[in-house]
């Protein structure tokens, strides 16, 4: 298979590194070889992140190149659009959250979720949203497992070349036991929607 | 995962920081010391999870200094060592550092300097490394990915080893990050005797110094050969007359960027940078007319071949910093545009276009986490002696301070530092505020307050003690009681420290109790001399992970009523993440909420909320 690039992004504290890191893991065992880079420390505090997961069958550079993305997931909107710097309208296909969370807490966002997504169709081929936190909150009370609900739904959607069993099986390596059950519940419903 | 790293054999995904461990097992390392950096942390973390299961001694040292002498005494009585940290840990360490090459050590030593271009994770300089090997007389070598990481640590003990001095291995940020394949070797369980075995050699002292010196340039001279045999060219056959040399990172940019391009030129890959491979790098320019240098931040490889150049090929054209910048990381595309003008190949149109490059996408600034005490400690100082005073800063999650609407920090510098210079203030006549950390007094603050009551300063020291090095990763240090192998030891109590430094003034708060902390700032700043308040509060991330494991609820809080005018202002100055503001409702969201309950002291429309 040629090189699959992939951008995962968020905002620190919504589990993007490990979403990247299963992705990774579930690609190996697919058999390809795999490269990302992830960051660490201070950046984790609420700013951007964004992850960069190569694989394929020969993987040089851990990073994708400026417009090279074949898929970006974005578990915010707002950071999707950011990370439309490694888009390409001539194949990107961005999967966001509907969520829009306002850089500053007590000013709103100063772009709409309307106008945001605008934006981001001008870039890309195609943008997918689905309301993955909203979807997660009513399941388990609570927003954190929007990663792994995000996993399963680009794999749903075959925007991502990795199997369903193969990602659980790397899902359930990252994942401390007493969660996994609430993981699996999150995960099937991707395939549900 | 860590335990993963100890596999016998297969092949596993790691981060580079990992891999190093990995390949420092697999070399039979004993002893491993650290001081906690990013982008070198998970280094020690990989160590601390897995030392006992793997039969060696770990430790977070004080320092970064600290940590060179205990891997040191280990490597100077047989036993192989390794000590890690980022590109300022080794400004702190450089004094321990340098006598190493003159002094020598008996068994394999390995010291792992992470730079950090970009500066995703160092607010004071984007420092390049590369210059220590120089000074040190040591030699250096640079992985590209994680199984590199892996294999030259090995390589680099055996070396060190042999050529009895320490060997440096560079990794960057994108290194030290980067997760890829390595296949294992076999992890090497030598038993070695450990003894420190008393030898004239080691006890240097002028005039046998200069000889040493004359001696370790020769050892740089055969070790350059080492670094001969761990070049390697790409394209070796191919006939262009242009040649492009790299290492580090940048090498993967450079393939990707050949094969994008269509590009069959040879690459010259070195391993060891210093000291460099100059016959691979003679011989491999002396067919070229022109040669691209790709490597990150200062041109040192690059000013090398020039003088190389001038023997070997006098006519060549030599290129690097002007078709790449200095500062900042690089990136596959501008690596891949600065080759296509070199070798005058198009640019793909899509990195051409501008459009996306003028969209200005809103800031995400990092923020002090919801609950963070930090928060509490910065608004209580403010409210107790207003925002005119000079306020110090030092490194640590508490940096956050100088981003709004926090507002506090003046200046911040490097570890310890906020002491030091506030005294220099206090000389100059105005009395300073310095804010450190737990850690960061342990490792650096120590020697300044000493020197600011010995030379009678005028300061008030604020120690922000969260019970952790929360900004690297929630790292133990010498307050807690715990150490690096998990193993219980004296927690030394920050207060009588000070107090033993020579502070009369000092006092213990609540870092969550605004009332008493304000109390406390104003009546200890109003005495002159040098005053102590540490404020305690418990990295509340830490908290709520401990509160998750043990299966406890986090409390959560509600906005029964709406603030009034001077209310709103004041929420939105104390500026915690999770109370927001929608079509100006003030309310909490219960996703980022992490239960702390400090904002019900400064509104009490506030109110813990009732389930169900």
């Amino acid at each position: 298979m040629k090189v699959f690039n992939l951008v995962v992004v968020g905002y620190g504290g919504q589990g993007v590194l490990s979403l990247a890191e299963i992705i990774e893991r579930a690609a190996l065992k697919q058999g390809f070889d795999v490269k990302g880079v992830e960051l660490h420390g201070l950046v984790q505090r609420g700013g951007s992140l964004q992850c960069h997961v190569r694989f394929g069958e020969k993987v040089f550079s851990p990073m994708v190149r400026k417009a090279g993305a074949d898929l970006i997931i974005a578990l915010e909107a707002l950071e999707g659009l950011r990370a439309c710097y490694y888009a390409n309208k001539e194949k990107t296909i961005l999967l966001t959250d509907g969520r829009v969370l306002s850089p500053s807490p007590i000013e709103e966002e100063k772009i709409g979720s309307e106008e945001l997504m605008a934006q981001i169709k001008k870039f890309v081929k195609k943008v997918e949203t689905v309301e993955a936190s909203k979807i997660v909150e009513r399941l388990t009370g609570d927003i954190a497992m929007s990663n792994v609900f995000m996993l399963g739904y680009s794999i749903a959607k075959n925007l991502l070349p990795i199997k369903k069993e193969i990602a659980w099986e790397a899902v359930s390596e990252r994942i401390r036991p007493q969660f996994l059950e609430t993981n699996k519940k999150v995960f099937e419903e991707a395939f549900k929607v | 995962m860590a335990k993963e790293i100890l596999r016998e054999e297969g092949k596993i995904l790691l981060l580079g920081n990992e891999a190093i461990v990995r390949g420092a097992l697999e070399a039979s390392v004993a002893v491993a010391a650290t001081y906690p950096g990013t982008p070198a942390s998970e280094i020690g973390d990989t160590f601390a999870e897995i030392a006992k299961d793997a039969g060696i001694y770990f430790e977070y040292s004080t320092n970064e200094k600290v940590a060179v002498e205990t891997a040191a005494g280990a490597a100077l009585s047989g036993l192989r060592s390794i000590v890690a940290f980022k590109h300022f840990g080794l400004n702190v360490a450089s004094d321990s550092v340098f006598p190493l090459a003159y002094l020598g050590v008996k068994a394999g030593m390995v010291i792992v300097v992470a730079d950090d271009p970009n500066c995703w994770s160092s607010a004071q300089s984007e420092q390049d490394s590369r210059y220590f090997a120089r000074i040190a007389h040591l030699p250096m070598l640079e992985p590209s990915d994680a199984q590199e990481a892996k294999d030259l640590t090995k390589i680099a003990f055996e070396l060190s080893e042999k050529f009895g001095i320490p060997f440096f291995i560079r990794t960057t940020t994108r290194i030290a990050h980067m997760r890829s394949l390595v296949k294992l070797d076999k992890i090497e369980r030598i038993e070695r005797k450990a003894k420190f075995e008393k030898d004239i050699k080691y006890r240097n002292f002028p005039p046998k110094i200069l000889e040493v010196h004359e001696e370790l340039h020769k050892k740089l001279e055969e070790l350059e050969k080492e670094g001969e045999k761990m070049c390697s060219i790409f394209n070796k056959n191919s006939k262009s007359k242009i040649g492009i040399i790299v290492s580090g990172v940048s090498f993967n940019y450079v393939l990707e960027a050949l094969e994008e391009l269509k590009l069959k030129i040879p690459v010259l890959k070195i391993s060891m940078t210093y000291p460099l491979p100059e016959k691979s790098i003679a011989k491999f320019i002396s067919k070229l007319k022109e040669v691209l240098v790709v490597e990150e931040l200062e041109p040192i490889v690059e000013e090398e071949v020039k003088k190389i150049a001038k023997d070997s090929n006098p006519k060549l054209k030599i290129h690097g910093k002007d078709l790449l910048p200095f500062a900042g990381e690089y990136k596959p595309e501008l690596v891949l545009k600065a080759i296509a003008k070199f070798a005058k190949k198009k640019i793909p149109k899509e990195l051409t276009e501008e459009k996306f490059d003028a969209v200005k996408v809103e800031k995400r600034l990092m923020q002090l986490c919801a609950g963070c005490p930090h928060r509490t400690s910065f608004w209580s100082i403010k409210k107790a002696l207003g925002l005119d005073k000079i306020v110090a800063g030092d490194i640590g999650c508490y940096m956050i301070g100088v981003h709004p609407p926090n507002n506090i920090l003046d200046f911040v510098s490097c570890m310890g530092a906020s002491i030091g210079i506030s005294h220099g203030i206090s000389k100059a006549g105005e009395k300073p505020i310095a804010f450190i950390g737990d850690s960061t007094f342990f490792h650096a603050g120590i020697p300044a307050l000493i020197n600011a009551v010995h030379n009678k300063g005028n300061l008030l020291l604020v120690i922000l003690d969260n019970r952790t090095t929360a900004m690297t990763g929630h790292q133990p240090h010498p307050g807690v009681g715990l150490t690096g192998m998990g193993e219980e030891t004296k927690a030394l109590a920050i207060e009588d420290v000070v107090k033993a430094c020579g502070v009369e003034n000092v006092k213990v708060v609540n870092a969550y109790n605004i009332e008493e902390f304000v109390k406390t700032a104003k009546e200890l700043y109003s005495l002159p001399g040098v005053s102590v308040i540490v404020a305690k509060g418990e990295c509340r991330l830490q908290t709520v992970r401990k509160l998750a494991r043990s299966g406890a609820k986090i409390p959560k809080f509600e906005f029964v009523e709406q603030p009034d005018e001077e209310k709103t202002k004041e929420l939105e100055a104390f500026g915690c993440p999770a109370i927001r503001k929608r079509k100006n409702i003030f309310y909490i969201d219960k996703n980022l909420c992490w239960g702390c309950g400090a904002c019900t002291q400064i509104f009490k429309g506030i109110k813990p909320k009732v389930e169900g």
